[in-house]
């Protein structure tokens, strides 16, 4: 797929400092790109200076292989569609509302109805297309911000938070809507958030701003399980970070397709397993996702899970703490094992029931080998 | 108090009546007022809208500078102007002093700064972020300026019945470089003060009466409009 925005060497100042530096990035045609980051990692900053709504100090973008100019400005923002965080309607009913960007490029009365009366039936707004923007609710006006922004057929939508402001089940619902009109219209997408199930759920690829600078871009399975440095780690969720060394392969066939090797980490006075590629001797951070650790009572003596099963388990490593710490996220349990150093794991509450679990009890902790990415120190 | 029930009684007579003296010097305060709010309306909505939406070094400046004439006394605007006009002074080639047109631009010179702060203030009150979301929708600087104008239409409105308001009821400027003269630059508010020097408490009383009646009657319609524009 061919780059529809390209950007080079990117540098917005504030006050003469940097607040954002991005030295490449390509958007690809009809792709989500989801950009996360904590709040002040400069995520709107991005989205104004691609929208050409913020002069960078420096830097080149391209759309569709040609610079931007200063006089191309206004065609291309006529190229773009854009919707904040909040909805941000004008003082007028839902049809002229999303009419506006329409009428703004002089387009026709009978196209801007046609496209209008699509898009709010495609929200599931037109029963609204009367009402007064600002008697709607959250929801409703999101919907109609979004069909706002839909109706001008973009070349590439950007999207600040757009559910960021609504509560849980009308972000839920609003969310499955947008998914699965991204899915029909193909439009390329830039979406900001700071929320990591929207952006596993929207992103085909995610780009991570931390501090103003440009991190890492992958899918969203290479940056959720494979961070790149212990900064991203801690923002997408990983929440076990171990320092460790490299002692060698496991065994002396254990390459995998890839060249991944699994291999043995040295870590205090545990051993782990992982599957990775580094030298021997190199020193390593072990990452691990809390819903990857799992644990069970360690009653005197009851035998680890794998002794149980006689060996045929794929769980190659195994630890003993003491729980430090337990604290309820919704349905789940969020469980600190002091292991020497501190093991997160999360667990359903029923299953913490069932353990009895409480701060002070001895448990075991186990994961697999291909649960850790390893990055290099 | 039994002048102040003449004076009511001789404002009905004279307005009921349709005295021509009074129907003359009402319809010239109107027009010369109306005319001077609608020439500041042309300068101060732009120039307010620069300055609220504007980014440039001196903006603060200019804003307080502003602000500061909102509170321009009459009097002094009256006596600038008329050293400006005055057959000696820069602009005294024009020969305007002691005409209507120097009572409009002494009026100018006081609504403007009315208007342009109140334009100010009118814009700024709006989400910032309005302006990103409108150019973001595409529109060219007019068209964000044009759709700022009209989010922002009730207190737009506002300034507006304030700069009437202010050049309708001032006296000392339209003293100064009208002159008063009767037929020519007699408006209200002089033709009181005139009444009232004379010992003429009746007919000030009842000019007066019809003043308020005229600044109520404008405000009335720019209320309504504001209003129902408010309901919509």
């Amino acid at each position: 797929m061919p780059p529809i925005l390209e950007i080079h060497d990117l540098l917005v100042e504030r006050n003469r400092r940097p607040v954002l530096e991005v030295p490449h990035l390509d958007v690809l045609e009809h792709e989500t790109l989801a950009v996360i980051g904590p709040n002040g990692a400069g995520k709107t900053t991005l989205l104004l200076a691609l929208s050409r709504l913020l002069r960078p100090a420096r830097g080149e973008i391209r759309f569709r292989g040609r610079p931007l100019t200063a006089q191309g400005e206004l065609a291309y923002r006529r190229r773009l569609g854009m919707v904040l965080q909040h909805p941000l309607l004008l003082d007028l009913s839902v049809f002229d509302n999303v009419a506006t960007g329409l009428r703004f490029r002089g387009r026709p009365a009978q196209h801007v109805n046609v496209q209008v009366e699509t898009w709010l039936e495609k929200l599931g707004v037109a029963h609204l297309r009367r009402r007064r923007a600002r008697s709607l609710s959250g929801g409703e006006a999101q919907r109609v911000s979004l069909a706002r922004a839909f109706a001008l057929e973009p070349d590439i939508l950007m999207l600040d938070e757009p559910f960021g402001a609504l509560d849980a089940p009308t972000r839920a619902r609003l969310l499955e809507d947008f998914h699965s009109l991204l899915n029909t219209t193909h439009i390329t997408t830039i979406f900001v958030t700071h929320d990591m199930d929207e952006a596993f759920l929207l992103g085909e690829r995610v780009a991570v701003l931390l501090a103003g600078r440009l991190r890492q871009v992958g899918s969203p399975e290479a940056v959720f399980n494979a961070p790149a440095d212990p900064d991203i780690a801690a923002l997408v969720g990983v929440e076990t970070v171990i320092p460790g060394k490299v002692t060698g392969p496991a065994s002396p066939s254990s390459e995998a397709p890839g060249g991944d090797q699994l291999l043995l980490i040295e870590a205090g006075q545990f051993q782990f397993e992982a599957v990775g590629q580094a030298s021997p001797g190199r020193p390593v951070l072990l990452c691990l996702r809390p819903e990857a650790v799992a644990l069970w009572a360690d009653n005197a003596g009851v035998p680890l899970p794998a002794d149980q099963t006689g060996g045929r388990t794929s769980i190659r490593n195994r630890l003993r703490g003491t729980i430090r710490q337990l604290t309820p996220q919704g349905p789940l349990m969020r469980v600190v094992i002091d292991c020497g150093f501190p093991v997160v794991a999360l667990i359903t509450r029923l299953s913490a029931q069932e353990m009895e679990l409480r701060p002070g009890q001895p448990v075991g902790a186990s994961f697999k080998a291909t649960a850790v990415h390893l990055i290099p120190r | 108090m039994t002048a102040i029930w003449e004076g009511i009684k001789q404002a009905f007579v004279l307005l009921v009546g349709g005295d021509p003296e009074v129907m003359q010097i009402t319809l010239l305060s109107l027009q010369i007022s109306g005319f001077a709010t609608l020439l500041s309306l042309a300068i101060g909505l732009p120039l307010g809208t620069l300055l609220a939406l504007g980014r440039f070094p001196t903006r603060k400046f200019w804003v307080s500078l502003i602000n500061t004439g909102m509170a321009l006394p009459p009097v002094v605007v009256g006596l600038v102007v008329s050293l400006i006009l005055w057959r000696s002074g820069p602009l005294g080639i024009l020969r305007m002093m002691y005409t209507v047109n120097a009572i409009v631009v002494a009026q100018l010179v006081i609504a403007t700064p009315v208007v342009t702060g109140l334009t100010v203030s009118a814009l700024q009150s709006l989400d910032p972020r309005l302006q990103l979301q409108l150019l973001g929708l595409g529109a060219s600087r007019l068209q964000m300026v044009t759709a700022m104008w009209r989010e922002a239409r009730l207190p737009l409105l506002a300034a507006l019945m304030a700069g009437f308001g202010a050049v309708i009821s001032e006296v000392g400027a339209s003293m100064m470089v009208g002159g008063n003269l009767l037929h020519h630059t007699r408006v209200l508010t002089t033709a009181i003060v005139l009444s009232t020097s004379q010992g003429d408490w009746a007919d000030g009383i009842a000019l007066s009466v019809i003043l308020l009646l005229l600044a109520y009657a404008v405000n009335l319609v720019l209320t309504w409009v504001q209003q129902r524009s408010a309901q919509h």
